[in-house]
């Protein structure tokens, strides 16, 4: 209810509210403090604790030093990888999506409103019915165990949200504006550049931080057709943790982890909004 | 409406050269989208193909019936998974549920520093869930975790080793999974209860209802297809949960948190079972459209009224 007036049980409110905002933050809290923590003070206690120094040296190696699979250069290389199947892959997908979306919503063509369902039903479609083709199609036009296989894979799938974010925004668009376009000359480009995408700005900044949160953060398609020094990070985490099983450096593995978290946790704090909006979009289909 | 508009502003079959000129867009709307769609179909056909031939290491021809359902459905692994996914299913969409809900009331009290909260109960979803698989393993470890800190902290009959004990592992994940996706819930359920019509709210107030009364009659009715959207949203990600798992317990100890997606890539790339591998993911878009066809056809309905009102 939106009213102020039952006093006490306000205090409930908030006291219910903080335990349960300290809960969601509790891991983060204890990754972090442990990423300051050396590998033998964490073994001495346990993982939940308070640096009695400050180990910055655990960045140091996480990024650039230790070892997975007999290569010891941190888990630079694999951010490098997923920064280059990210980037492109959110790009391409962005901006093939937005000129579908278009042309679905507003220029209608014949056939439009069936590929449209067809391309959505991507939405669904589990990535397990794709993993055998794709690895086939991969080795026979040689991109496995390739990034640009990754960002084919990528922009291919990510088309379904793409397509779908923007036609859903678009349609809300008056079609008049287009007529009156089309009646004074312009072309299928030039409504788009001149018209379309300047309108466009919110729409593409959601379909970027989706995108790119999404592709950043996978890892069947990353483990499946990738390995060794191809992987994205995600896939070098599980590596990571599987290198070190039997001597865990915890504390250098904790540096990684946040390290591997903090391009999307960046996004998710400076474009929160937008976040939220495609989390809601992409829910709603 | 539209399309009458537009052909009536190009008389005629369009010139050849009217068409060559087009050619660029044409492109621009056709390959992606044919592509998208193509893939579709064909990676879905091309997987139930393959999950009817006796394929082991490389894809083969051949027909060997439901052999492969067969052998899938029988083995321990698959129906260790399947009820697992029911349990995990179940257990973590309503735990969810209750979390987002309760969240969502909490923070529409206009309480201060909603923004900040808010903030906070949706981070993890932005996070891989490698990475929340890996630090609720380390957290959840006995040796390391919570159970250690208790331990140091002088209670040593202290005891939460769910992560390596097999009656519980499967609620570790429950665990994680709502940690990391409770947010969503929340997010929706509060856009839906700001939504709801003030006049309804002071109505109910005027004829007397408390607080409790109003969430119960007037409220929380309202929120009954959001509620449908986030389950089947929910569903959709416990059944296909695979990273999470990986990290978190790698479907053990032994095979006890065992999950469908995991037994589709044990057999495909580790027992080297393409058939197989082929006839579980099938069984898993089962599963799927299991929820999804009724979820579908109650948006048609929905929809329907929706026009006819």
């Amino acid at each position: 209810m939106r009213d102020r007036s039952f006093a006490p049980s306000r205090i409930f409110i908030y006291l219910v509210v903080t335990l349960f905002a300290a809960a969601y933050l509790a891991p983060l809290v204890v990754v972090v403090l442990n990423s300051l923590r050396t590998n033998e003070e964490i073994a001495q206690s346990s993982m939940i604790g308070w640096p009695q120094h400050l180990a910055w040296g655990n960045y140091a190696l996480a990024w650039s030093g230790f070892c997975v699979a007999e290569t010891c250069a941190g888990i630079r290389p694999y951010m490098l990888n997923s920064a280059l199947i990210t980037i492109p892959a959110t790009v391409i997908s962005t901006l093939l999506g937005a000129v579908a979306g278009y042309a679905v919503s507003l220029w209608r063509f014949r056939g439009d409103n069936w590929i449209y369902g067809i391309v959505t039903l991507g939405l669904f479609l589990p990535q397990q019915m794709r993993l055998l083709p794709w690895t086939i199609v991969l080795r026979d036009i040689g991109l496995i165990n390739t990034l640009s296989g990754l960002v084919l894979i990528h922009t291919i799938q990510g088309l379904s949200f793409t397509v779908l974010f923007c036609r859903n925004y678009y349609v809300a668009i008056p079609h008049e504006l287009i007529r009156a376009a089309r009646i004074d000359g312009a072309g299928f480009f030039r409504i788009f550049w001149r018209i379309i995408l300047p309108l466009s700005s919110p729409i593409l900044i959601v379909t970027v931080i989706w995108q790119f949160t999404h592709i950043w953060n996978e890892f069947l398609y990353g483990v499946t057709f990738t390995t060794g020094q191809q992987q994205p990070v995600t896939a070098a985490l599980i590596a990571l943790s599987a290198a070190v099983a039997d001597i865990p450096q915890h504390g250098v593995q904790s540096a990684a982890v946040i390290i591997a978290a903090l391009p999307t946790l960046l996004i998710y704090l400076f474009g929160g909004r937008y976040f939220v909006r495609g989390l809601t979009a992409g829910a709603v289909k | 409406m539209t399309n009458a508009v537009l052909t009536a502003t190009r008389p005629g079959r369009p010139a050849t050269s009217d068409m060559v000129r087009r050619l660029p867009e044409y492109l621009m709307i056709w390959v992606p989208l044919l592509l998208s769609a193509a893939h579709l179909i064909s990676f879905s056909i091309w997987t139930i193909w393959i999950s009817f031939t006796p394929s082991t290491l490389v894809p083969v021809t051949g027909w060997v019936g439901l052999r492969n359902y067969n052998s899938v459905l029988a083995s321990r692994n698959w129906q260790i998974a399947f009820d697992n996914l029911l349990l995990f299913g179940i257990a973590f969409v309503l735990l969810s549920l209750i979390t987002g809900l309760v969240l969502a009331i909490l923070l529409d009290q206009r309480i201060r520093g909603e923004n900040v909260l808010r903030t906070i109960f949706l981070y993890p979803l932005a996070v891989s869930f490698v990475v929340t698989g890996t630090v609720w393993s380390w957290l959840l470890n006995p040796g390391i975790g919570i159970e250690k800190l208790v331990h140091d902290l002088g209670w040593s009959s202290f005891h939460f080793d769910w992560l390596v004990n097999r009656d519980m592992a499967i609620w570790t994940i429950v665990i994680a999974a709502i940690w990391q996706s409770s947010g969503f819930a929340m997010a929706l359920f509060l856009a839906g209860l700001r939504s709801v019509d003030a006049d309804i709210i002071r109505a109910a107030q005027i004829d007397g209802a408390g607080p409790f009364r109003t969430y119960r009659r007037v409220i929380l009715p309202t929120l009954w297809p959001i509620t449908i959207t986030v389950v089947v949203v929910q569903l959709q990600f416990a059944i296909s949960a695979f990273d999470l798992v990986r990290a978190l317990t790698n479907g053990g100890p032994g095979i006890a948190t065992q999950l469908p997606a995991l037994v589709v890539y044990d057999l495909m790339f580790q027992r080297s079972q393409l058939g197989r591998g082929a006839a579980a993911a099938v069984l898993m878009l089962l599963i799927l459209l299991a929820v999804l066809l009724p979820y579908a056809a109650w948006r048609y309905v929905q929809r329907r009224q929706a026009t006819h009102a």
